[in-house]
């Protein structure tokens, strides 16, 4: 494996990984909020006993998402010295405001955590406040420096190859953030609700516990606030970040529509498998004027296919593509059941005893997986669609990577080490899970 | 003094809040690790107690300081990365699995043998860590990270490792009582003994290998922090000795600040010794000037909550029956 292969594997394994758990870190504070809210509210003792077991599953799955994180501050230089060396000035705005954002969530989710006993409820639950502020605000920020790696802005190149006339505020508030950073924390609470919804629907379903109907069916409500909201949301944002690609980022919308040829009143392609050499894409199903409509609003609009562009500057179509299938497939789907859940919900409004029907808990249950398959595939959309630049259009992936040859070492041991924790992690919600629930409060 | 100058001396700041707080949360590791005698589970529970609500939060020093570097220095950083590949990517190891063990331990399986299993992982990267960020520190100071076993940056880490363990210990006795404060009071007076030999060690080595550093530390102004050191050494070790913990873990961390200024002083004007000054390392002015301008921003949020969190939790020895003492908003 060459270098460069092994270090973007590396990159990719820790990115792909760590998502896992800030997404966690940045939903479930939410989450808890609202449980708590209840609690405090109606008393709901189910709410609490919700918010306790979060409580457990957050500490666990925020201390990983921690120390993965810091992994990756410093992988960003071990894998790409070079690429640091050039974007740190630019993109470290970024970085050292959500360093300020982080360290406030991490503060007060040791008081959250620590302090059931020890603040009084409303303390506790600003406490909670700060966390999930300031979790989505570090999500948001860390955002920020992808974004800029998109659409990079705040510098010319000098002759030496090095950034001339930076400026650090305008490559912060590039024009790719806003939306970005809005879809990627949406992304968080809909993979994070779903796959909260879905646990709680498949042990309703199981009913091996019916004494815990009421406290499963309490956490599917709260989980499926986030999951509905984000449903609706993030393919609206998707709609407007697929019309900034087409004109920002032609390359990647091309990849992404598998779209080979420029040409007017292009079609939306479904599925399909596209084949680079021939510039075909087979079996997919294809709506005339389709994607012409979607990125620029008229049928007949022309939109630019990978011919544009020289063949060693296309990404790799397949894996884009298809990633941009799974992600859009996903949201549909789930789009679909967040709406028969919303309009179940309302008919069930005036009886809220009245128990979810068998056949809507099914469809929870198996988008269990859904929400965290479209942050994933989402994630490998814009950064494969992106490639071979790892800042676009100014410096190529293999002029960012690091000189030393022995990455695939490095690649081995951090294998190892997140397959390792992830098996563990199955282990441990197994072990959550069948904890007796804990209604009390000191 | 310049806007580098100032952004250098923020990062020495938080090194040394990494070392007085994350660094005693490695401590806790390695006491956890080397738990004794009849009270040996008694130990842990204090080391978890002790550690538990904010190890997280001091950890987010060291990702401050890294944040900071690859941000104000980016080719000190790119050098770093490159020159200490494999021990960086150790450390990461460590912290990864330290963080994993300990949450695993405290909220999963309670059976003995995952506990057991989880401890051993927990103490043993909580040592390899501090050890390998002491290379680390050894290896930037003298320029030489080609050799693992190179004497002057296996003694800083060992160094590093010792006084990590003897702040815990210092602190743990403060936070403890009766035959538990007994405990952690003597691995205090034993640690700092094996700190103090083994920085005699170090100097000796450093007379012999360190070239340039040797020569600032035994020239003012680094000398006389080396001596305000050595005076500060014997008087914490006094002040154990006398039970007077409170007074222990100011000097004790006096203790590590001095030091860590001294070898500051020292490393100056050096970022990276011999590949990057401060000047030479930094990045363009107006991103150091952005970096210099939110710092107060940040830092006007980020202290008081941290007073906070130890006002809340870090009550001192008289801090019993915490159930009935609630913090209200």
């Amino acid at each position: 494996m060459s270098p460069l292969t092994a270090a973007r594997v590396q990159m990719e394994l820790s990115l792909g990984f760590h998502m896992l758990f800030a997404a966690v870190g940045m939903a479930m504070p939410v989450m808890l909020l609202i449980a708590e809210w209840r609690w405090m509210r109606y008393g709901d003792g189910d709410a609490l006993a919700l918010a306790r077991t979060w409580s457990k599953l957050t500490a666990v799955v925020f201390a990983i998402g921690a120390v993965s994180g810091t992994a990756l501050s410093f992988e960003l230089g071990l894998l790409w010295p070079r690429f640091m060396g050039f974007a740190g000035p630019l993109i470290g705005l970024a970085f050292a405001l959500e360093g300020y954002a982080f360290f406030i969530e991490a503060i007060f989710l040791g008081l959250y955590l620590y302090g059931w006993e020890r603040l009084s409820p409303r303390a506790h639950w600003l406490c909670g406040w700060a966390v999930a502020v300031s979790g989505a605000l570090s999500g948001v920020l860390v955002v920020s420096a992808n974004a800029w790696m998109q659409d990079p802005v705040g510098f010319r190149v000098g002759s030496d190859g090095l950034p001339l006339d930076v400026d650090p505020w305008a490559a912060l508030f590039n024009p790719a953030w806003p939306l970005m950073a809005a879809h990627s924390t949406f992304s968080t609470y809909q993979a994070v609700g779903f796959a909260a919804a879905g646990t709680y629907a498949w042990a309703l379903l199981r009913g091996s516990r019916p004494e815990r109907d009421r406290y499963h069916r309490e956490g599917l409500r709260i989980a499926m606030l986030l999951a509905v909201t984000a449903a609706i949301v993030q393919p609206l944002l998707g709609d407007l970040l697929a019309k900034r690609a087409h004109l920002r980022q032609p390359a990647k919308l091309a990849a992404m529509e598998a779209q080979f040829t420029t040409e007017r009143r292009a079609p939306l392609r479904i599925g399909g498998i596209p084949d680079p050499e021939t510039g075909r894409t087979r079996y997919a199903l294809e709506i005339p004027g389709g994607l012409s409509f979607l990125a620029a609003g008229d049928l007949d609009a022309e939109v630019a296919g990978l011919d544009e562009f020289p063949r060693e500057e296309w990404p790799n179509v397949v894996v884009t593509h298809v990633a941009f299938q799974i992600m859009v497939g996903a949201g549909v789907v789930m789009l679909g059941v967040a709406a028969w859940y919303a309009l179940d919900a309302w008919r069930r409004r005036a009886d809220r005893s009245r128990p979810i029907g068998r056949s809507l808990l099914v469809a929870l249950a198996l988008c269990t997986p859904l929400g965290y398959l479209a942050l994933e595939a989402g994630w490998v959309v814009t950064e494969v669609g992106r490639q071979p630049w790892v800042i676009y259009g100014v410096m190529r992936t293999a002029d960012g990577v690091t000189p030393i040859t022995s990455v695939a070492g490095s690649l081995a041991v951090f294998s190892a080490l997140y397959a390792g924790l992830l098996l563990i992690l199955v282990f441990f919600l197994r072990h959550l899970a069948r904890q007796p629930l804990d209604h009390a409060r000191a | 003094m310049t806007l580098e100058g100032l952004l250098a001396a923020v990062m020495l700041a938080a090194l040394v809040a990494y070392a007085l707080l994350g660094g005693a949360d490695f401590g806790g590791g390695i006491w956890d690790l080397l738990s004794r005698g009849p009270r040996a589970a008694d130990q842990r529970r204090a080391v978890a107690r002790a550690i538990g609500p904010v190890w997280e939060a001091n950890h987010v020093w060291l990702i401050f300081l890294i944040v900071l570097l690859f941000t104000c220095f980016p080719f000190a950083y790119a050098w770093v990365s490159v020159d200490l590949f494999w021990p960086l990517h150790l450390v990461l190891v460590g912290i990864v699995l330290r963080g994993a063990a300990f949450v695993f331990r405290a909220y999963g399986s309670p059976a003995s043998m995952a506990q057991r299993a989880w401890g051993r992982i927990f103490g043993a990267s909580s040592a390899i860590t501090p050890f390998l960020l002491g290379w680390s520190l050894g290896a930037v100071s003298v320029g030489r990270a080609e050799t693992a076993f190179d004497p002057f940056n296996v003694l800083t880490g060992v160094l590093a490792l010792l006084l990590c363990a003897y702040l815990a210990a210092v602190y743990l006795a403060w936070e403890t009582d009766g035959p538990l404060q007994d405990d952690f009071r003597r691995r205090a007076l034993l640690t700092w003994f094996a700190a103090g030999v083994a920085s005699l060690l170090l100097l000796g080595v450093a007379g012999m290998t360190a070239g340039r550093l040797w020569d600032e530390l035994t020239t003012p102004p680094a000398s006389l922090l080396v001596l305000a050191g050595v005076l500060l050494a014997p008087a914490s070790a006094f002040a154990l000795w006398r039970r007077r913990f409170h007074l222990a873990r100011v000097l004790g961390g006096a203790q590590v600040t001095v030091l860590l200024l001294g070898w500051a002083v020292a490393q100056w004007p050096y970022l990276v010794y011999p590949a990057y000054t401060i000047t030479e390392a930094a990045a363009p002015r107006a991103t150091l000037l952005a970096a210099a301008v939110t710092l107060p921003f940040g830092l006007g949020v980020l202290i008081p909550s941290l007073w906070f969190l130890f006002a809340v939790f870090k009550r001192g020895p008289d801090d019993r029956g915490e159930a009935e003492r609630q913090v209200s908003l």
